[in-house]
């Protein structure tokens, strides 16, 4: 396990490359979310407005 | 046929509906093709002869790279449809892009960083592929500036089309630079004719990776695109349908 952790001497480079590439996936899962369900409650409460005014 | 199956793309609630229905089919996949190409690449495939269990880092470095390529080529491609036939989710579809390519093209250039360090001695050089790469973010920054610069999202989205139909230029330089130019970083051993130059224990896992990214742009994509076509629309009709309020909607 400790072996294949220091990646024969690497790791200092290799982990920080998968933690970045880790994050950035993730926070892209999170900000596409984001945006629709945002895009989403913006659209009801147009929706909510457009029927008030009809 | 082509034609039709274009235009019902091309109109909003058909693009929201389909788009909300494919995006688990890309998602799932793009997990467990991420998952194996894992396992393969840092637990199965050999150590490379010469950069030891550094050359892992290809197995994250690649894919990056990969994306921020086409998602490029993606962005000005359908800002392209959007001018040209001047289709509002073609439109919408390309502002989606900006945000996931840039942030990919960090992470090839951070991951090429930490790679170029223990294998150049030097984690930058003005080389024409790094340097090419680097003008890639400014591409998608600029893109993004000139986006949030207008306030009116029709003339947003010409400009910014013209920007990035203009940009593509730097593509192929991008992919030939290592091939036309002496440069430091190491010639393609995927996006080449002929045999892949790694065996196929470390292959395999990095053909894998690069699936697996494909897929998990598409899904990201779908997702961001459906909320800027729901962010476009003033249709209350379709945004009812949209939102399940609609008459004779399931809800």
């Amino acid at each position: 396990m400790l072996k294949f952790l220091q990646m024969g001497g690497y790791a200092v480079y290799l982990w920080p490359s998968y933690a970045l590439t880790a994050a950035v996936v993730a926070l892209n899962i999170y900000w596409a979310r984001r945006s629709l369900h945002g895009a989403q409650a913006e659209a009801r409460r147009r929706l909510a407005t457009l029927k008030a005014a009809s | 046929m082509a034609w039709v199956w274009f235009h019902r793309f091309g109109s909003p609630p058909h693009f929201y509906r389909l788009a909300g229905r494919l995006t688990p089919w890309f998602a799932w996949p793009a997990a467990l093709l991420c998952l194996a190409g894992l396992i393969g690449g840092l637990g199965m495939a050999p150590a490379d002869y010469q950069q030891g269990d550094g050359f892992r880092i290809v197995y994250v470095h690649a894919p990056a790279a990969w994306l921020s390529l086409m998602v490029y080529v993606v962005m000005a491609g359908t800002a392209a449809v959007g001018l040209v036939w001047r289709m509002n989710v073609a439109y919408a579809v390309a502002a989606s892009c900006a945000a996931i390519g840039a942030s990919f093209t960090v992470v090839a250039l951070v991951t090429g960083m930490l790679w170029g360090r223990p294998m150049w001695g030097t984690y930058w050089e003005w080389d024409p592929r790094l340097t090419s790469e680097l003008l890639l973010l400014f591409l998608y920054l600029g893109y993004m500036g000139l986006r949030n610069s207008i306030d009116d999202v029709g003339r947003a989205d010409r400009a910014s089309a013209l920007l990035a139909i203009v940009g593509v230029v730097n593509v192929p330089i991008i992919h030939y630079s290592v091939i036309w130019w002496n440069s430091l970083h190491q010639a393609p051993s995927v996006m080449k004719f002929g045999r892949p130059t790694m065996p196929a224990s470390m292959f395999v896992p990095l053909l894998l990776m690069l699936a697996g990214f494909t897929a998990y742009f598409v899904a990201l994509l779908l997702t961001r695109a459906r909320g800027e076509v729901l962010r476009r629309e003033r249709n209350a009709h379709w945004i009812a349908e949209a939102l399940g309020q609609g008459p004779g909607c399931k809800v």
